[in-house]
């Protein structure tokens, strides 16, 4: 079954995030695989601190505080850049 | 991701579960195709039972192999398929079958079509009967669109076409696509290989050096086709095509086959890549220490490709494609774009070629029977 195409809301860091709901991480020495069950995509996690960052998104007000709680000051840039990936890759979404 | 080295580099070294993992529930199969991989026909008396069956899909559960590729023989022969495939969807193991199509009545189009978590691939081997029967048979290719119509009918969605690649259907590409788009489906080729019943008609159906250019600028033209990342030795064309680009045997593919035995990956089914059975010790001690296993995780040799520019890009071709045509794994893919694989089958001439281990073949001509 194919789903209506909706445009999707860009990725805003000052919104709360979370792992996507049909989403299962897989843990792998690199980092972590992802799984999406409904569009079938695998993406690949390419750290332990980005998996453990999308892991503890939901427990964060939005994604700028999560990444600031995880990742040095010179870092939180580089991060935001990558979960934006993982947001349009949908293995992470609002909430 | 066809340009990422890194995350390539630490596939070579192995996945804490299979990406790819391929399960044939059964030799039995109504069609005997030329290039059979797995030389399938009679089902044989040792097959994993129900049960067995269901607690290696707990196995995969448990590891988060998010899904499986069945396959065969004909999956859906086996008398318990659908109650196999719904076992695994509910545990979250998504199911990928291959079928031949012959047994995809409407009503078992529309209880696939109700499915969450399962993708259908009919197999198909030529945009029109004459090429599609020479490989696979009188009627295949009626059977097959009859099939494809049902789950179009039955509202399936985007189910698969999957077609391996040969001299007779490189020509018919467009023509495959434009079939593809009428069902509403998706088009995925595949690499003949050299295995199973394909060890006597590859020499005959495999593609000319001219039409894998052919192919590799079609397939770059069409990034969305799914290829199971089998053509990565046309990456040494130039630009990568999409995919890992790497042999992926042992590492992040295996085979299970109907009895339980593991090996390397789907085309190589011989004791030499054969790493442990299920049965005697389950799925993940056979993945995680099995010796194949981890000696196909150590840095590949480059070989007799070392002192080539491509070796990055093509990283030596395909073991299994090597191993059936009696080359070495140090040698180049037989179907090497820059024809050192031709070079180094020549000089083997006179050497004994391997051939799959379990062969069942049937004995007697096979004819379509009614569904």
């Amino acid at each position: 079954m194919v789903a209506p195409v909706r445009a999707k809301a860009p990725f805003d860091p000052e919104s709360p995030a979370r792992l996507h709901p049909d989403v299962a991480l897989r843990d792998e020495s690199f980092g972590a695989l992802a799984y999406h069950f409904q569009n079938r995509r695998l993406v690949f996690l390419k750290s332990r601190a980005l998996v453990e960052l999308v892991v503890d998104l939901e427990h964060h007000e939005c994604a700028r505080a999560a990444v600031a709680a995880h990742v040095g000051i010179d870092e939180v840039d580089a991060y935001v850049a990558a979960l934006g990936r993982l947001y349009d890759a949908e293995v992470i979404d609002g909430r | 991701m066809g340009a990422d080295r890194s995350l390539r580099d630490r596939f070579e070294h192995g996945l804490a579960a299979p990406i790819c993992l391929t399960w044939e529930l059964t030799w039995a199969c109504n069609l005997a195709c030329v290039h059979c991989l797995s030389s399938s026909g009679r089902r044989d008396p040792d097959e994993l039972t129900t049960s067995e069956a269901r607690t290696l899909i707990d196995e995969f559960a448990a590891l988060k192999v998010f899904y499986v590729n069945v396959g065969g023989g004909e999956p859906t022969i086996r008398a318990d398929f659908f109650e196999l495939l719904e076992y695994a969807v509910d545990r979250k193991v998504g199911v990928k079958f291959s079928t031949n199509g012959t047994r995809i009545t409407r009503t078992r189009a529309q209880r696939l079509a109700s499915m969450d978590y399962v993708d259908v691939q009919v197999s198909l081997d030529g945009a029109t009967r004459v090429v599609n029967d020479a490989v696979r048979g009188a009627g295949s290719y009626d059977a097959a669109l009859l099939a494809m119509s049902e789950l179009s009918d039955a509202g399936f969605g985007r189910f698969k076409i999957s077609v391996v690649m040969t001299r007779e259907n490189v020509g018919q590409l467009d023509h495959l696509e434009a079939l593809a788009e009428r069902f509403g489906a998706q088009l995925r080729l595949t690499r003949l290989r050299p295995s199973g019943r394909g060890v006597d008609s590859y020499e005959s159906l495999r593609p000319t050096a001219a039409q894998n250019r052919a192919l590799y600028d079609w397939l770059l033209a069409h990034p969305d086709t799914l290829t199971g990342d089998s053509f990565f030795h046309l990456s040494a064309f130039g630009e990568a095509l999409e995919g890992l680009n790497l042999c992926g045997a042992g590492r992040v593919v295996c085979l299970v086959d109907p009895i339980g035995d593991v090996y390397a990956c789907p085309f190589v089914i011989h004791e030499e890549f054969r790493a442990g059975n299920v049965r005697s010790s389950g799925f993940r001690n056979v993945w995680q220490n099995s010796e194949l296993f981890r000696s196909l995780r150590e840095p590949g040799n480059a070989g007799a490709c070392a002192s080539c520019g491509s070796y990055d890009a093509c990283r030596g071709g395909c073991m299994a494609a090597k191993f059936f045509t009696g080359l070495e794994m140090s040698d180049p893919d037989p179907e090497c774009v820059f024809g050192h694989g031709e070079a180094a089958l020549a000089a083997k001439k006179l050497t004994l070629r391997p051939t799959s281990s379990p062969d069942h073949s049937r004995k007697v001509p096979v004819a379509i029977s009614a569904r």
